[in-house]
């Protein structure tokens, strides 16, 4: 049989995305319309984790002002929708233009500075945007905006059903990961990750890797600022909280859980990330304790996270194979 | 008048109270295999991390095929076709030998900001890569993770991927540390069979290599050249080789 992946991993990971595109109509079926909502939650950040994984895993460039560019890509929905201004490609525009903008001039001083300072940096810029946000009394400040109207696509497009929203979150997070996919392959991608293993020496083989990583910062914000865009469609309230640093930490974790420098890693990450929260803050009020305990354990003993785990079982699969 | 492919004036630089390279003037040819020796701390490694553009040098100038490339960065350098090799074996590890001399090639072969295209399968690079692992005998390894072969065949990577970026001029920094008997000798062939094609600036410890190889020879002590002639001159220069060469060579 072979249209079937070979390995443990990959056979998981492709009946992983069947369920996610049958999601829909299993929970409806099972008549349980939260689970599509916890979901699409996960789904949108796992689309913001498979982006920072592009910068800290596969570049070295760990960034703990990510989430800067969700907040950025739910207000370009959040500030048009305020003025009546509903039309989709409008705020998808938006989004990925202003995030590509807010990076290219951050990213472009940040990737000057090397390990702890780009950390700092980073974060001193999202915590700069999260302040912007913060006194911008006319979009509710730190109260928030509500966004009364989902972003306006053609009737086959549309995201006003939850179940349309979910296919919209689907197909964008198809296509970072096929896109991820294509460019760790491509030219540009083997420079992205050969300046992680080694950037002087890939100067020295005529690579200005300051530029290459420059640019693969700003795809990996504009990846984000969409994920940004259907959150702010998917909460219909937008707050700064969005876009403060312990988000970034979040999305840094929910790397981790998964895998760093995997293609599915944040994906399964953020999932167990959502899920985890989800059961343990029903459980007690004091979820925040076991979940950090967990998180550390996992640091400490589950290394390559869950991938890395699934990966084991490839080993194990070749040996009795 | 000789051809010169690089031209080092009046080149000083100096760490704190630490004179590292001392009013350095050194000409090579274009086709010749050029050596520096000197003992330990003489500033061999400074000087060629000057000429590849990692150190920037305190004052002096650095002409390349006619221009001065003192204000061009490493990368630019590099793609000018001064290739560097590292005293320190500094290869990709985590990748195979293939992908390492593949990067090399791509480095060198206009921009890559291409995001779709496999690299994997790009063949002319793909064969350039494998002439650049024969060259250097390591075809045979190519799918091997860097990492996971000897410490021998690491440096010899390093100089088929100096060679993969099909330069004008070599700037090899002790392509032979850290290497056995056997090895050295492999590395001695390699580079002899580069000899009159490739213009090559060779800093090595290991005398009887460097007298099998050179065309002509720089002894540089205290971040100064003492002296630069025709290798037999130097061997026959009484206070050269008392100072740096050992009675072993008298």
């Amino acid at each position: 049989m072979n249209w079937l992946p070979a390995t443990v991993s990959g056979r998981a990971y492709a009946l992983l995305l069947l369920v996610l595109a049958c999601a829909p109509f299993i929970f409806e079926w099972a008549n349980q319309p939260f689970y599509l909502d916890l979901l699409s939650r996960a789904l949108i950040l796992g689309i913001a984790a498979i982006s920072l994984n592009l910068i800290l895993g596969f570049g070295g460039m760990v960034s703990l002002g990510h989430a800067a560019y969700i907040g950025i890509g739910a207000y370009c929905v959040g500030i048009p929708s305020y003025y009546d201004f509903y039309n989709g490609w409008l705020h998808l525009a938006l989004a990925l233009s202003v995030s590509a903008g807010f990076a290219l001039v951050t990213g472009a001083i940040s990737l000057r500075t090397k390990g702890v300072y780009f950390i700092m940096i980073t974060m001193a810029f999202s915590q700069m945007a999260y302040f912007v946000f913060l006194s911008l009394e006319e979009y509710g400040a730190d109260d928030g905006l509500v966004i009364y109207s989902r972003s306006e696509f053609p009737e086959w497009l549309s995201m006003n059903s939850s179940t349309g929203l979910y296919y919209w979150i689907f197909a964008v997070l198809l296509m970072a990961l096929f896109f991820t996919k294509r460019l760790l392959h491509s030219r540009f991608g083997r420079v992205i990750v050969g300046s992680r293993y080694n950037e002087q020496r890939m100067q020295a083989l005529g690579f200005n890797t300051y530029r290459y990583r420059l640019v693969c910062y700003v795809i990996a914000a504009m990846i984000c600022s969409v994920a940004g865009m259907l959150l702010g469609n998917f909460t219909s309230f937008i707050s700064p909280d969005m876009m403060g640093w312990s988000r970034s930490g979040e999305l840094i974790f929910m790397v981790i859980i998964g895998g760093v420098a995997t293609l599915f890693g944040p994906l399964v990450g953020t999932i167990a990330f959502v899920l985890l929260e989800e059961f343990l803050s029903a459980i007690t009020i004091y979820w925040h304790l076991i979940f950090g305990v967990l998180l550390v354990l996992l640091v400490l003993f589950g290394k390559g996270g869950i991938h890395g785990w699934l990966e084991m079982l490839d080993r194990k699969d070749v040996d009795h194979g | 008048m000789a051809d010169y492919l690089l031209k080092i004036t009046d080149l000083n630089k100096h760490f704190g109270g630490i004179i590292a390279t001392d009013n350095v003037n050194l000409s090579v040819q274009q086709g010749q295999i050029h050596a520096i020796i000197g003992p330990n701390g003489a500033g061999k490694t400074t000087l060629i991390a000057q000429l590849s553009g990692q150190l920037k040098p305190d004052s002096g100038d650095i002409e390349f095929a006619g221009h001065s490339i003192i204000s061009d960065s490493m990368a630019h350098r590099a793609r000018q076709g001064l290739a560097r090799s590292f005293q320190i074996t500094s290869v990709l590890m985590p990748m195979t030998l293939l992908e390492n001399v593949m990067l090399a090639v791509q480095g060198c072969s206009g921009h890559s900001f291409r995001f779709w295209a496999p690299v994997a399968r790009d063949r002319d690079m793909r064969s350039a890569a494998m002439a650049s692992l024969a060259a250097v005998g390591l075809e045979d390894r190519a799918g091997r993770t860097a990492a996971n072969v000897s410490h021998g065949e690491q440096r010899q990577l390093e100089v088929a991927m100096a060679l993969a970026m099909k330069p004008r001029m070599l700037l090899l920094d002790e392509p032979m540390a850290g290497m056995g008997k056997e090895e050295g000798a492999m590395m001695v062939d390699i580079l002899n069979s580069l000899k009159g094609d490739m213009t090559i600036l060779l800093v090595e410890h290991d005398m009887d290599a460097v007298f099998s190889m050179a065309d002509r020879l720089s002894v540089l002590d205290n971040g100064h050249v003492i002296t630069t002639d025709t290798v037999e001159n130097v061997r026959s220069n009484h206070e050269v080789q008392k100072a740096y060469l050992g009675d072993g060579h008298a």
